[in-house]
């Protein structure tokens, strides 16, 4: 290669071949018509790679035909476009990243291009052409472009009319430099100003400090020792930016949990409580109850994922967070970097686990709605189909099943959607000897940095998420993911685990490289960080950017200085970055340098520390007026109706885009039943080839409660994760249970949060909720995250979700061979109801779709359900149960029409066969939501053997499952209520997210 | 014994991710078989001739970034070692490959595949987006090719196995090369109904493959690809619907086996080989 060659830019541009359908333009059509009602003929689909190298046109030809260009179905041009020929336009829109954001296809394409020509320094950056065939004019166009084709925080588009384009020849080749000759600095700052200035300034720099807290920060600097001290490294008196920052970050409500520590005077009913610290005093407080009697818990609350015993070689490891910021402003980055940024708390936890399942459960505003959107919120089906797309890509390419989840539409998800993203992973008990999930971190261990490179991605990630959405979020909060850099890297730290090349790990996440060494100098006792080693992006990064960004795909080792070199070794083996940047000390302070200067100099224990909080809450019961729906339509048409509510019907499309099969492992699938049309309670894995042991993955939310009383709201959560990992075949004294708070902004002030002390009330109700309950069932919190900013606000604006707890639960299975599934298996089959109903109809899925309203919210019995859930685990083990399925939303009606839409078979059903049923009407036997219920089906030969078991509990036969492809339901006086073809209730179930996400029924 | 039992290699690295369950699959076969990282293979070469089976399981190799396969596909032409001429001496001294979906996709690229013509090395059909525009995961039937010389489909008729996959669609370079591969049996599999009629409705053919072509082997039938995964379906307790398959066999009286249809193909690739 002539290192002399000129480097320039060239484009190359790539069109299918005629006659080659392209069902990326036929969805691009689709929901440009769907979202804008805007009639176009056709949108054709162009990808452009513009390639800045010093090769030679014909070394670029051969790059395009061998590696851009499918030669089977598509062509290229190189320098001319494409389009002219490739079809008929009116209008041409290029959409390419911004400069500095993470372009995967590019990165690729680069890669594949210096393997096969030898160049070095080539960059290739990939855009999209989309040529448009319609009558419309440019304000529309870019309508189409905003709201479709791209979002402006990370890209930036090109517009031509079909003459300028002919005119000049297409796009222009877009240069991309990045500033050379930029001088990175440190600056100190003063703050010694006012309380004004102070908060002008901790706004300017997204620090989301309080004013107290700047100035406990101030009066830091402000002692002689620590002034001496300074003067010592070269550091003067004022903090740097590079010290603020790393207080800012450390000190969020991202990485603190402050709301969670805080101490509270709790008002109820005249009567004052003190609480200091929701989280001490119920979530750990449940927990170390438990643990008292409950062997099985390894680490919980220490480390980035809980983690209890599998068997009696392996652990596992759990953890679920939340990624809502970010997808509100970039769907598919901020879900992609949430399930991808989970993975490495479980792959960071102890020595690091094998990441082997996933969980996702999605919260989103009406994807139907039509009214005008305020500034910074996007169309609720443009983020849905975002996220949905991010978590695909997250899971699918990183090789990890996505087993179970949950999807919920609610108006009050407009503002920021809500994207939990969990991981589950597995890690030996012990290797050589040593317990796989202690941290340990000594003093001389170096700090390595092991996977992507950083750039300005994701700065102010851990203070952004701490605020609400408002018309000045950073859009470098935003970043995009890579899964396929992380499946690399966390691959080859598997490896180097297994060989002890490391001795601890922990995860980049929020705050980057400040938090995560940060934390783990928290262990030796210091930490010496120098900043000029880490590999950048592109030069021109200031020492704080560097040190907070959010860059994805990074982990941070401790090294044994003798292991260095095998890892360092090991790592370029594997094609992953893996650099030295400094080593920890004992000298208790957090010191980074640059380049040599001192750029942060800390006291450990002083960044550490916790800044107390205090808070008022005051309980207020909600009145609810008591309102019966007067319903119009048959209960056949309600049934179908609840069925197909977005709220409660098939989530298959979702389900059959993740991969979620994956390892060879998951035995219980999220669609279950001949046709896989029907609901799973939870996902199993049974993750050893070894063994039939397994474990159940579930979750529990209902945020709709909230409206009444999140304490039950919180209750039942518990109980349906209990419930459904217990219906499947968990043993319900082995489920562990995972706590995701997502609430809005529940500190009060005057003019912002004026509701913050009936929100606050809402919490400490909530945790007492999940306390008492998780208390009663034995079912430990091992893990957890809170998310408490989510608002959005722009000028009058506000929306807050709803409070909303998601219940997480594992449940370990002795023999997966034995579990359960929802469908209804053969005719003649007994189908008997298990647990109590009551009049529990209280923001119902049958009282919110027809205005009903009433505060019976359902209420949990763990007293009652615990000997319950018991003696159903035991029925199990003896292959008693046919199957068997939870109620939840839409009650008793919906639970059976999915066993009969799952097995493909119907049901003939009397409701006289539920004693309470004599004091309740048929909507209410039929749409209750009592909780702790559960229908099965049994064979009439074990009929006594099952009436035998369950002596003592509540078990109501209520009807059989009955080949006459109809479900059919008498009330108790004998009168048919229900008659439904299976045909239909399969369609009227299956279809509804189909439509909404443009996709064929698969 | 274990010590003689015929080796078999099951590539890593760069986001290939079936890798754990390939594993499985080759040593319920009765394969000694063991991991390796593509980088590690590349280095030393000639392990490959130590084995009788290299696997090339799914993935996401490289993500897809450039269409599925294709960058992985390249690293394995342009490398210094010269893998793909030493992968073609492999074949030609009696050696097995097999390709599952990333796989199968790079085993195109590479042109090793369908080979129609006998010039390994020239790519003569793709694996296109599937028609409906989106990664499907869905159990699908499975018809085989009886005359087919393919090593790992023999004695097989009618087999489940699930799909998971976003690019598909098979598509010949041309009308030639379909003809030629339809003459020779090397379509050995065809997404089916459940009688075993080839059909191009979706979702029986998920992708709307040409011919409703889910896999096809090379001239020798000792090179395989396929979209759907075997690998995926070698237990009992894999199958989507396997609690009611148990309730009939319980009803029944029958006994049933822990096997599932996805290990007859790594069967047969044993039984050639040992």
């Amino acid at each position: 290669m002539d290192s002399t060659s000129r480097m320039s830019y060239r484009r190359i541009e790539i069109a299918l071949k005629p006659g080659i359908e392209d069902p990326s333009s036929i969805h691009t059509a689709w929901e440009i018509s769907s979202t804008l009602c805007l009639s176009v003929r056709a949108v054709g689909v162009v990808p452009v790679y513009t390639v800045y190298s010093g090769l030679s046109d014909e070394k670029l030809v051969d790059f395009a035909r061998e590696v851009l260009c499918d030669p089977v179905i598509t062509t290229f041009s190189i320098g001319s476009p494409i389009a002219i020929t490739a079809s008929a336009f009116s209008w041409a829109v290029e959409v390419s990243f911004k400069q500095g954001v993470t372009d995967n296809v590019g990165h690729t394409a680069e890669q594949v291009l210096s393997m096969m020509t030898g160049a070095e320094g080539c960059r290739v950056y990939r855009s999209t052409q989309y040529l448009i065939d319609a009558d419309i004019d440019l304000d529309s166009v870019k309508r189409i472009a905003s709201e479709v084709l791209y979002n402006d925080l990370i890209e930036e588009i090109d517009i031509l009319s079909y003459d300028e384009f002919v005119r000049g020849g297409g796009f222009n080749v877009k240069e991309r430099h990045y500033i050379h000759g930029y001088v990175p600095e440190t600056k100190s700052h003063d703050l010694h100003i006012s309380e004004k200035e102070l908060m002008e300034l901790s706004k300017e720099r997204v620090l989301a400090l309080s004013v107290r807290e700047l100035v406990h920060f101030r009066s830091y600097f402000d002692t002689e020792e620590v002034r001496s001290r300074r003067k010592m490294v070269g550091l003067g008196q004022n903090p740097t930016d590079v010290e603020l920052e790393v207080f800012a970050q450390t000190q969020s409500e991202h990485c603190k949990h402050k709301i969670f520590n805080a101490t509270i005077e709790y008002k109820e009913d005249g009567k004052i409580q003190r609480i200091d610290s929701l989280f001490k005093t119920y979530i750990r407080g449940v927990t170390d109850e438990i643990a008292k009697y409950k062997g099985w818990l390894i680490s919980v609350f220490k480390d980035n994922a809980g983690v209890i015993r599998f068997n009696e070689e392996y652990n596992l490891t759990f953890k679920v967070e939340t990624h809502n910021s970010p997808s509100a402003l970039d769907p598919y980055g901020g879900s992609i970097t949430g399930i991808v940024g989970c993975d490495r708390d479980p792959a960071g936890t102890g020595v690091g686990s094998r990441i082997i399942a996933h969980t996702d459960v999605l919260c989103f505003g009406d994807p139907f709605n039509r009214e005008k959107l305020p500034p910074k919120m996007m169309h609720p089906k443009r983020i849905m189909e975002g996220v949905i797309k991010g978590i695909e890509d997250g899971g699918n390419k990183c090789g990890i099943p996505t087993i179970n989840g949950g999807l919920i539409f609610d108006k009050s998800y407009s503002g920021k959607p809500l994207v939990f993203c969990g991981s589950v992973g597995i890690m030996p008990e012990k290797i050589n000897g040593k317990l796989t999930h202690r941290k340990e971190v000594l003093p001389g261990d170096i700090i390595v940095m092991v996977g992507g490179r950083i750039g300005k991605d994701g700065i102010h990630g851990a203070t952004f998420s701490s605020e609400e959405i408002k018309e000045t979020s950073p859009s470098q909060a935003v970043q995009i993911g890579d899964p396929i850099t992380q499946k690399k890297m966390l691959d080859m730290l598997i490896e180097a685990r297994d060989k002890e090349l490391y001795r601890s790990i922990t995860d980049n996440g929020a705050g980057g490289l400040s938090s995560s060494v940060g934390e783990m100098a928290l262990f030796s006792g210091g930490a010496a960080l120098e900043l000029e080693k880490a590999p950048l992006k592109y030069p021109g990064l200031d020492p704080w950017e560097i040190l907070l960004s959010e860059a994805q795909e990074r982990m941070t080792l401790a090294v044994p200085a003798e292991k260095l070199e095998s890892l360092l070794a090991l790592a370029s083996k594997r094609d992953v970055i893996a650099t030295s940047v400094g080593k920890f000390t004992k000298s208790g302070f957090f010191h980074v340098t640059y380049e040599g200067e001192t750029v942060c100099y800390l006291d450990l224990n002083f960044l550490h520390e916790n800044i107390p909080l205090f808070l008022k809450a005051e309980w207020q019961p909600v009145n609810v007026h008591e309102h019966r729906p007067e319903i119009n339509r048959s209960l056949s048409e309600v049934v179908l109706e609840l069925i197909s509510d977005l709220n409660s019907c098939s989530r298959e499309p979702l389900i059959r885009r993740y991969d979620h099969e994956v390892g060879g492992g998951v035995m219980v699938k999220p669609l279950v039943g001949p046709l896989e049309a029907g609901p799973s309670d939870g996902g199993v894995i049974s993750p050893l080839s070894t063994s039939h042991r397994g474990f159940v993955l579930t979750v529990g939310i209902n945020p709709f409660f909230s409206r009444i009383d999140t304490y039950h709201m919180a209750s039942c959560a518990v109980d349906e994760a209990l419930r459904n990992a217990v219906v499947i075949g968990a043993d319900p004294e082995k489920v562990a249970m995972l706590d995701n708070f997502c609430w809005p902004d529940p500190v009060y002030d005057k003019q912002k949060t004026p509701d913050g002390k009936f929100k606050l009330a809402q919490l400490v109700r909530a945790c007492k909720g999940l306390y008492e309950t998780a208390r009663a069932y034995g079912t430990p919190f091992i893990s957890g995250k809170d998310s408490m900013k989510n608002d959005y606000k722009v000028g009058k604006h506000k929306v807050s979700v709803l409070p909303t707890v998601l219940i997480s639960a594992i449940g370990i299975i002795p023999d997966v061979r034995k579990c359960v599934t929802s469908d209804f298996k053969y005719s003649g089959d007994l189908i008997y109801l298990i647990g109590m109903t009551g009049k529990h109809m209280g923001e119902s899925l049958y009282y919110r779709r027809y205005g009903g309203s009433s505060s019976s919210v359902s209420v949990v019995e763990p007293a009652q359900n615990l000997p319950v859930y018991k003696c159903y685990f035991s029925l199990t083990q003896q292959g008693l149960i046919v199957s068997g399925h939870d109620l939840s939303e839409g009650g008793l009606a919906v639970s059976i029409a999915e066993s009969c839409i799952g097995g493909m078979v119907g049901a003939e059903v009397d409701l006289g066969g539920i004693p309470e049923s004599v004091d309740l009407e048929d909507e209410e036997v039929l749409f209750s939501e009592s909780s702790g219920r559960i229908l099965v089906s049994v064979t009439p030969d074990n009929e006594k053997r099952f009436l035998e078991a369950t002596a003592g509990v509540a078990v109501s036969k209520i009807g059989i499952v009955r080949d006459v492809g109809k479900l059919v339901v008498r009330s108790g006086k004998g009168k048919t209520v229900v008659s439904i073809s299976v045909q239909e209730l399969i369609d009227r179930y299956r279809n509804p997210l189909y439509k909404v996400m443009g996709m064929k029924r698969s | 014994m274990k010590t003689t039992a015929p080796g078999a290699l099951i590539l890593t690295g760069y986001g290939i991710n079936c890798d754990y369950e390939s594993l499985t699959a080759c040593r319920i076969a009765g394969f000694s078989a063991r991991r390796i990282h593509l980088n590690d293979l590349l280095e030393e070469t000639s392990m490959i001739f130590q084995s009788k089976l290299v696997v090339f399981p799914g993935g996401f190799s490289f993500g897809d970034d450039l269409g599925s396969g294709v960058a992985f596909s390249a690293k394995i032409r342009y490398s210094f070692s010269g893998l793909f001429d030493i992968l073609m001496e492999y074949v030609e001294k009696g050696g097995l490959i097999l390709g599952v979906c990333n796989g199968f996709q790079i085993l195109i690229h590479l042109g090793m595949l369908p080979a129609s013509g006998m010039k390994y090395g020239e790519k003569e059909a793709t694996l296109a987006p599937n028609r409906e525009g989106y990664y499907v995961d869905r159990w699908v039937y499975l018809k085989a090719e009886r005359e087919s010389q393919n090593v790992f489909t023999r004695g097989l008729d009618i087999l489940k196995l699930p799909v998971r996959h976003s690019e598909g669609r098979f598509i010949p370079r041309d009308e030639t090369i379909l003809r030629r591969i339809e003459r020779n049996r090397q379509v050995c599999l065809r997404y089916c109904d459940e009688d075993g009629n080839p059909t191009q409705a979706f979702p029986l053919n998920p992708n709307s493959s040409v011919n409703s072509i889910a896999g096809v082997c090379d001239p020798s039938g000792r090179v395989f690809g396929l979209m759907p995964h075997p690998e995926a379906a070698t237990s009992f307790y894999h199958y989507p619907d396997w609690t009611k398959r148990r309730e009939k066999l319980i009803r029944e009286g029958a006994s049933f086996s822990d096997a599932g249809e996805g290990a007859l193909l790594f069967k047969n690739a044993f039984e050639f080989v040992k």
